[in-house]
């Protein structure tokens, strides 16, 4: 069992749903994000997304971008992201944790499809949620991924209806990702009944978990989310609140971390307000 | 070299590759719209009534057929093969982008989308969706990078007195690979309702294969009018490749003429060597971005590299992926041209022929400048025109120092 069926199936008997957090690794720099990496279970995420900086983030709006920028900036480089994971699993002992990569496909296909599978399991990675890989590209990772033991998330949108949703659920293992609005990422939000309806609509399909994220900023709405996915993603408010933490140079300040992991503790005690019966 | 296919015009597959390249990776968003978009595109290129439309406004409105012209005095100077121009610069808005432009935003509106989107290099192709959005009287956005913003302003202008909204996008280089960026930022939004008119032939599939079919009559046409002037066909085609429309427009449906050679000119830019330039074949590997798969300018990691380009239109950091594939099958060859080169051809052809040539087509009169000496002179070599100067006016005259 991977360390994100097993997460699930422990909410799921825990009875209550998990927060999924995404930020950008080497944002502002790899140590102060090996940092937040190493703070995250404690302050109360469930599963992490770990971003990989691209220069071309097509499906990510300006903050996304932006820490995408800075961490390039710093040179980050896959293999900081992978001894990043590795760490966190080693020096800080975490072995239950999920964390998935979350990034575009150019850097996976650069690296080789198969060496970037066997790297990043290798490493300690468990999942990878490729934005610009749907299920008619999926075949080209698919294997080599469930060769290495690497659940592949895919996406799934209010654009993908009845039709459609089998063949995305084919390729996908772990969880399924609901993206709740058309869009970007960190700009529109979907209102709860939306999100219900399309949560109820994807269950008749699958018996995998379901995250939805996309536009959830705040406690309230992870709350709300909460209430109909088994976990909420929240992704650009975090990636705001380490931009809060820069000094005018761009570089971190003391108070970046703290600040970071107070606020998603405050997201995890909303989303573990709510019980699932 | 591997086995050469039965036909270098069979391509795509029902999946969108030409062999590993193009093919579809975009957010799942949009994917089902894509395949919408297919579904449309495959019904109305087989249906008269759209085929018929697209051909009259193609004769009565953008002013089709354009002339093949034989530039005697260029010929001469350059003492080889007899030089002949296909007139792209002479459609309306001046350039090859009505071509497309027309085909797609004739399927926006038979698909009942109410509003276009399109990025823009050098605005050649903003300016011709402008242009279509106001004959259809549909809302238009065109994103374009700041940095073109600047040196493309006549286009600018043209753009917003035909009433489509240009967004100035600041990202990365500020040019057109951001521009396409933020095309496809504002589509996933808005996908439900709006036509992402995309400039070349590039992005997801169907867009190489619909851009290139829109842009084939170019060929097509080159093709009668050199029976006619010449009782036989071209031996040589050259034109330049940014995204590469114009040139496939050209070059598809002579691919399975074995005696046809074909040379697509990429932006050198300072010189490949120097690593500033846009020759994304000559100086890239395959990668994906922009919804294809195609060769790509980028850094060990799978970072996307600028481009630089002293023309707007060809400063992007990929191709077509039709042409990564005709790379790969040896069918078409792939040179580079520098941009003190493309300058010093631009001024070559006001002067000798009358005729002020876009930045972009100059790198492919830059380098028939250089192949046309080593011709014999019953070689029959087609350059294609692919637009008209007048944009670059402002920005060559400073480079030049001649007053305004």
């Amino acid at each position: 069992m991977s360390r994100i069926t097993k997460r699930f199936a422990d909410l799921k008997a825990a009875k209550r749903a998990g927060l999924v957090t995404y930020f950008m690794a080497g944002d502002p720099d790899i140590e102060t994000s090996y940092q937040i990496l190493k703070g995250l279970p404690g302050a109360g995420a469930d599963v992490i997304e770990l971003g990989m900086p691209f220069t071309d983030p097509m499906a990510d709006g300006p903050s996304i971008q932006l820490a995408g920028q800075r961490a390039l900036k710093v040179g980050t480089t896959l293999d900081q992201i992978f001894a990043m994971v590795r760490r966190f699993r080693s020096e800080a002992g975490d072995n239950d944790t999920p964390i998935i990569l979350m990034g575009y496909y150019n850097l996976v296909y650069q690296r080789g499809t198969e060496k970037f599978c066997k790297d990043a399991a290798a490493a300690g990675v468990d999942g990878f949620i490729l934005v610009d890989l749907p299920p008619e590209e999926a075949d080209e990772l698919k294997p080599y991924a469930t060769a290495a033991g690497i659940d592949t998330v895919l996406l799934t949108a209010p654009t993908t209806d009845d039709v459609r949703l089998p063949a995305v659920l084919k390729y996908s293992a772990g969880f399924v990702y609901f993206v709740s609005v058309l869009g970007i990422t960190g700009m529109a939000s979907a209102t709860e009944d939306s999100v219900r309806t399309h949560v109820e609509r994807i269950r008749r399909h699958t018996k995998l978990p379901i995250a939805v994220g996309f536009g959830i900023k705040t406690p309230e709405q992870a709350t709300a989310v909460a209430r109909h996915a088994d976990a909420s993603v929240v992704g650009t408010a975090i990636v705001d609140r380490v931009k809060a933490g820069l000094d005018a140079n761009g570089k971190a300040t003391p108070s970046l971390v703290p600040n970071v992991l107070a606020y998603i503790k405050t997201l995890a005690d909303g989303v573990r307000s709510v019980r699932k019966d | 070299m591997a086995q050469a296919p039965n036909s270098f015009r069979s391509g795509p597959d029902d999946r969108g590759h030409f062999g590993i390249f193009g093919g579809r990776y975009v957010a799942e968003t949009l994917m089902p719209l894509i395949l919408e978009l297919e579904k449309a595109y495959n019904e109305a290129k087989v249906d008269p009534a759209f085929v018929g439309e697209l051909k009259s406004l193609a004769t009565h409105y953008a002013g089709r057929p354009s002339p093949l012209y034989h530039a005697a005095r260029l010929t001469k100077k350059l003492g080889g093969a007899k030089i002949y121009l296909k007139r792209e610069e002479l459609n309306h808005t001046g350039s090859h982008k009505i071509n497309n432009v027309l085909g797609q935003v004739l399927l926006a509106k038979r698909m009942g989308k109410t509003r276009v989107i399109a990025e823009t290099g050098a605005g050649q192709h903003g300016v011709a969706t402008a242009t279509a959005c106001a004959l259809f009287d549909l809302p238009c956005v065109v994103f374009m990078g700041a940095t073109d913003v600047d040196r493309q302003a006549p286009n600018v202008a043209r753009m917003n007195m035909l009433g489509a909204e240009v967004r100035p996008v600041k990202a990365g280089a500020a040019t057109l690979k951001d521009a396409m960026n933020e095309a496809m930022r504002d589509w996933v939004a808005t996908c439900e309702t709006t036509f992402y008119c995309i400039g070349t032939v590039a992005g997801p599939h169907p867009y190489p294969e619909m851009v290139r079919d829109f842009q084939c009559v170019i060929g097509e046409e080159t093709r009668a009018q050199m029976m006619e002037a010449e009782g036989r066909l071209p031996d040589t085609l050259v034109a330049c490749i940014g995204g590469g429309s114009n040139a496939m427009g050209l070059f598809h449906p002579f691919l399975d003429d074995p005696t046809v050679r074909i040379i697509g000119v990429e932006a050198a830019g300072k010189g490949v060597e120097t690593g500033l330039h846009a020759a994304s074949l000559t100086g890239g590997r395959p990668g994906v971005l922009h919804g294809n798969r195609t060769y790509l300018l980028q850094d060990k990691e799978g970072q996307i590299t600028e481009a630089h380009s002293i023309s707007a239109g060809l400063d992007y950091p990929g191709i077509g992926p039709e042409h990564s594939w005709l790379k790969e099958k040896g069918r078409v060859e792939y040179v580079s041209a520098t941009d003190d080169e493309a300058l010093a051809a631009f001024q070559v052809l006001c002067k000798l022929e009358g005729i002020i040539p876009a930045l972009e087509s100059s790198h492919a009169l830059a380098y028939v400048e250089k192949l046309a000496p080593t011709l014999p002179k019953d070689n029959l070599l087609v350059v294609n025109l692919s637009g008209r100067g007048d944009k670059d006016v402002p920005q060559v005259a400073a480079m030049l120092g001649i007053k305004a």
